[in-house]
């Protein structure tokens, strides 16, 4: 068995990690409102941006190279959908780009610029709070801000069992590549779904059979926990500082 | 004088595809009880186990302290009869350990610094106080099982029914786990085929086959009788060599086996 994690860097003690869940989501969903609703002109905002979120990373103590690898994953999807925006707008004073000479037009390069910065500085905001805040705290604090429960439930389930899902379709991995001699690719292709099928069945059964645990402890439909949050004077500070920041960062950048 | 805690009379289950599970089981455990529940794979012991605190309920014929497996009831004997079920994966549900230890107090509605002592009790008492704010996902088997005890040890109850306590355990750990059990002195249900286990932590044993309890007696002389061994295909001197404990105590009481007539 594999130890893997969702959440591998919010064992760090540091002084963003100690922050009270709760604190941390609000100010981070308000930092992503405050990214998306800057103009795409105002540069300067964008740069101040940039360097509040470095100086967090910093203060956070997560390797920079964590970051950056995990925002890589989620960089390719906004940047597909942005790239072919330029091709789309109509083409107003616009520049012929590549070997089919293509119309681009400025309008479509700003948008293009504008869901790229804002979708990057955005994901780096989420990164820093996945990364800094533990799972199972971080569920706690959005079930206290009034998240709907039935979300809460299905991640917090998703975050015990996929990795035993995922060894579980290891040692069948395991068990096919012991048994296969030929190797065919479409052989492969059709034992896979089987064992996608299989897998299904198993993770129904194991539903079946925790859903048996809970009601023996008790269950009756909602799941309540207890929380050790307290939000202190350095949560406080924490939170106006941000909110000085963000809006200093947009009266600046007009 | 011991009072009788568990009674089952008569109690049937037939599975909803016609598959018949138990076939007329008639039991009194007494309080501070350590009843074995031994049997081939099939013999029904898993259901049996899901009846006794009401996750399957038939026709009325199970009572703990007198109770009846009622609507009302339910929450009251879920409390008092703690299952433990065999795959800790399946019993360990939240994301941490503290959430899953404090699952059954919390639903039991107990005030939040209650729930924070009988956590940290449960985990103390089964050597994994450490581990407090762990993921389940990242304890190692031994670690799991425990914990899944824990998990109904928080809930204070009287009764501890484990369905194969020591599957899948390396020696060293089965063996501090039978320790564990048989430093709790509540009543105890254990179903196993390890039957060194059941030697070391039973008193008594039920030999379970095809749904039903075949023979009942103290746990020294069902290990001894060749008999109800065969029905679990295991020739006595395999036992022996395999178990020394079961050897320790000389059988003291008849056996008794029960008759086709009772089990009709």
């Amino acid at each position: 068995m594999k130890h893997s994690y969702i959440d591998e860097y919010s064992g760090i003690d540091s002084f963003i990690h100690r922050l009270d869940p709760r604190i941390k989501i609000i100010t981070f969903v308000g930092f992503v409102f405050s990214i998306v609703f800057t103009k795409p002109t105002s540069c300067l905002t964008f740069l101040l941006y940039g360097l509040i979120l470095g100086i967090l990373i910093a203060l956070s103590k997560i390797p920079v190279r964590y970051i950056l690898k995990r925002s890589l994953v989620v960089v390719p999807f906004a940047l597909v959908v942005a790239a072919f925006i330029p091709f789309m707008k109509q083409p107003v004073g616009g520049y012929s780009l590549g070997p089919f000479g293509q119309a681009v037009s400025r309008d479509g390069l700003m948008v293009f610029w504008n869901v790229a910065v804002k979708s990057y500085l955005s994901v780096l905001c989420m990164i820093l709070l996945t990364a800094s805040t533990c799972f199972s705290d971080l569920l706690k604090g959005f079930a206290m801000l009034k998240c709907p429960q039935l979300i809460i439930m299905v991640l917090s389930f998703m975050y015990r069992y996929i990795f035993v899902i995922e060894d579980e379709f290891m040692k069948m991995k395991q068990a096919k590549a012991s048994r296969s001699v030929e190797d065919s690719k479409w052989l492969d292709v059709k034992a896979l779904a089987n064992m996608v099928g299989v897998l299904f069945v198993r993770a129904y059964e194991r539903a079946e059979s925790v859903y048996l645990a809970m009601s023996s402890r008790g269950f009756d439909g909602t799941v309540r926990t207890i929380h050790h949050f307290q939000i202190t004077a350095a949560d406080m500070l924490f939170f106006s500082a941000m909110l000085a920041l963000l809006i200093g960062a947009h009266l600046f950048g007009v | 004088m011991t009072r009788k805690i568990i009674e089952i009379n008569n109690l049937h289950y037939t599975y909803p595809d016609g598959s018949r599970a138990l076939a007329g089981i008639t039991l009194d455990v007494f309080e501070g009880d350590s009843v074995g529940i031994i049997g081939s794979n099939g013999a029904g012991k898993s259901t049996f186990l899901l009846h006794l605190n009401g996750i399957l309920r038939s026709n009325g014929a199970v009572r703990i302290k007198g109770m009846e497996m009622t609507d009302k009831n339910l929450p009251h004997i879920r409390s008092m009869v703690g299952l433990v079920f065999q795959d800790p994966d399946n019993q360990l549900f939240m994301p941490t350990v503290f959430d899953d230890v404090g699952f059954g107090p919390i639903n039991m509605g107990l005030k939040k610094n209650e729930v924070e002592t009988r956590v940290q009790s449960a985990l103390k008492e089964v050597d994994m106080l450490a581990f407090v704010k762990k993921s389940s996902h990242h304890l190692s088997i031994g670690e799991k099982k425990r914990v899944a005890i824990a998990t109904v040890l928080s809930m204070n109850p009287q009764i501890l029914v484990l369905d194969e306590p020591t599957s899948n355990l390396d020696p060293k750990r089965r063996q501090e786990l039978i320790d564990l059990l048989n430093r709790l002195s509540l009543t105890k249900i254990i179903a196993a085929h390890d039957l060194d286990l059941i030697s070391q932590t039973c008193s008594k044993i039920a030999l379970m086959d095809q749904g039903r309890i075949v023979a009942l007696g103290p746990a020294s002389n069902i290990l001894h009788d060749e008999t109800t061994l065969a029905i679990l295909g295991i020739k006595t001197h395999d036992l022996i060599s395999a178990s020394p404990n079961a050897l320790r105590k000389p059988p003291t009481m008849p056996i008794k086996l029960a008759e086709e007539s009772d089990l009709d």
